[in-house]
């Protein structure tokens, strides 16, 4: 890789880290710098630079082992706090979803739900030290004879409790209006008619993948931020796609590459996993998540340098397209017009709600900062790249 | 939740009927006796906080209303329960009095409780529930 003025190696960087000499900007205070003096000079001066987002997460959820009771059982179905977690793995494991209501939850029948509780309060109870009511009922095997179980647990006295996202960190997202005549209540959040608002679910110029677009940096090992605890990328997320139209300087114009990570659910903070309710839609989970960049080149810190200006996202209506799998947009906006609270659709000034906390990507970012600058977190080389991804040479400088 | 203060005053008559039980079972609603003074063969006075559905509400408003109950509401106020609040913005999308707005320089989503009209849109577009219903002290 001759072509680079700039080279550095992780372990150079990571020998910076242990000394506590290793420059750490967010991606926010990156952006400044490469406008500035350039990506070459912020190359020489930068070696990390840390992103954030926390938002909610769909496709999120946690494996739970609840260890094995005397008499054993082999449960076929559990709840916990009456919500159903599935059972189909062993004998006493279970995977429980961010999305799944308590069990007796009305739904959408008194329009519009409230879904109230699910999967993610669930885990956030329990990540919070709460108390969680857990059910198991079993058929009963000659190794496995009970048929029933209760039992009040708490996440300390969890043998296992790992959280393990199939789909997190979405590179950009849709920017939703809704062009009918009724209110509707989505995923995206509520949408008045005619357009009367246009919500947005990225932190921009925060947000990881947007910071390193062809993920040249970011593979699978990749050590992160995850739930205030440090987690890893493990493998593409559902629906990941590196095939999307781009701008000039990569920034995917569509939703693209995605995530999966896994972390200690033990380890994690109450303050960045948190059970959240969309009116009319569902329950989620809000994680926060934040990925560190070893800036090994000027490439690399070009990417980290794209600024809301130059991230762009595609104005969709959820009304009729979305739902109909119409693939149609009202317009590209830059994320800093999105910030800006106005974008113009249809000729119409239409104002912006952000689903996604801005203000706590920064706090993400900031802790990774913090984190690495003390260095009590080092950087990782992937172990492979992301399906459809090459990374950039981590080792050799030559 | 949706939550609403009541006042309650039930005519003699049916002072001794399961009204609120049914206001529980058959409406799907949760309530929250603030005050009441029942005797039995006399009028009632009951303050109370009725919360569930906003149309499960007004159907049990409906309900009482046909048995005889007056029914008064008493004035509430919003409050933003600031440990919970994750400055998302998306309650941002439906206050209609700009009570909730995001500061641009920080992103942070602000409330003005001078702005604010207790309209209780944000109460359910709030997808942690930051956003509480009280009860003003002085109808209490
Ligand atoms: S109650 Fe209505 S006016 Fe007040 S903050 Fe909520 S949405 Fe805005
Ligand atoms: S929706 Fe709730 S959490 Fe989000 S900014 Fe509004 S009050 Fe805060």
């Amino acid at each position: 890789m001759g072509e680079f003025k700039v080279r550095k190696t992780i372990d150079e960087i990571n020998e910076k880290i242990r000394r506590g000499e290793a420059v750490v900007v967010t991606a926010e205070e990156m952006v400044k710098i490469v406008k500035e003096v350039g990506p070459e000079e912020a190359a020489r001066e930068v070696d990390v630079v840390t992103t954030g987002t926390f938002s909610p997460m769909c496709s999120s959820g946690a494996f739970i082992n609840f260890g094995h009771t005397v008499p054993t059982i082999k449960a076929y179905r559990v709840w916990l706090n009456g919500v159903p977690a599935y059972a189909g793995l062993a004998a006493v494991d279970i995977y429980l979803g961010a999305t799944e209501p308590v069990e007796d939850d009305p739904l959408n029948k008194v329009f519009p739900g409230e879904f109230r509780y699910g999967g993610g309060h669930v885990i956030h109870d329990l990540v919070a030290g709460k108390k969680v009511y857990l059910k198991a009922v079993a058929y009963g095997t000659h190794c496995y004879p009970r048929k029933e179980y209760e039992a009040e647990i708490t996440l300390k006295d969890l043998p296992y409790a790992v959280l393990c996202n199939p789909r997190n960190a979405y590179q950009n997202y849709n920017c939703a209006i809704n062009l009918s005549d009724k209110t509707i209540y989505t995923y995206m959040g509520i949408l008045r008619p005619k357009a009367a608002n246009a919500n947005y679910a990225t932190a921009g110029q925060l947000s990881p993948l947007l910071k390193d677009p062809y993920l040249k940096t970011i593979g699978i090992g990749t050590r992160i931020f995850l739930g205030g605890a440090k987690g890893y990328v493990i493998w593409a997320g559902t629906q990941h796609n590196m095939k999307v139209k781009r701008t000039e300087k990569g920034a995917p114009l569509t939703p693209g590459a995605t995530l999966m990570v896994i972390g200690n659910l033990k380890e994690m903070d109450p303050r960045w996993i948190v059970g959240t309710s969309h009116l009319g839609y569902g329950c989620s989970l809000a994680v926060g998540l934040g990925i560190p960049i070893p800036i090994l080149n000027e490439e690399v810190a070009m990417y980290a340098g794209l600024g809301d200006e130059d991230l762009f996202t595609q104005v969709v209506d959820y009304a009729y397209d979305y739902p109909n799998g119409i693939k149609r947009n009202y317009g590209i906006v830059s994320y800093a017009e999105l910030k800006s609270g106005k974008i113009k659709v249809l000729d119409k000034e239409v104002p912006t709600v952000p689903i996604s906390s801005y203000v706590r990507a920064k706090e993400i970012a900031e802790i990774l900062k913090d984190w690495i600058k003390k260095g009590e977190m080092l950087l990782t080389e992937p172990v492979a790249p992301i399906p459809g991804a090459d990374l950039f040479p981590f080792r050799s400088s030559g | 939740m949706f939550k609403k203060g009541l006042v309650l005053r039930f005519p003699a008559e049916i002072v001794d009927q399961p009204i609120v039980w049914r206001l529980v079972k058959d409406f799907d609603l949760s309530f929250n006796i603030l005050k009441a003074t029942i005797l039995p063969g006399k009028e009632g006075i009951m303050v109370m906080e009725l919360s569930g559905h906003p149309k499960n509400v007004s159907k049990g408003l409906q309900y009482l209303r046909d048995l005889g109950v007056e029914v008064k509401t008493v004035g509430q106020e919003i409050k933003r329960n600031e440990d919970l609040c994750i400055h998302c913005g998306a309650c941002t999308a439906v206050c209609p009095t700009g009570a909730l707005s995001v500061d641009r320089e920080t992103m942070q989503v602000v409330f003005d409780p001078d702005r604010c009209s207790a309209c209780e849109l944000c109460v359910t577009a709030c997808v942690v529930r930051a956003m509480e219903v009280r009860l003003e002290r002085e109808a209490l």
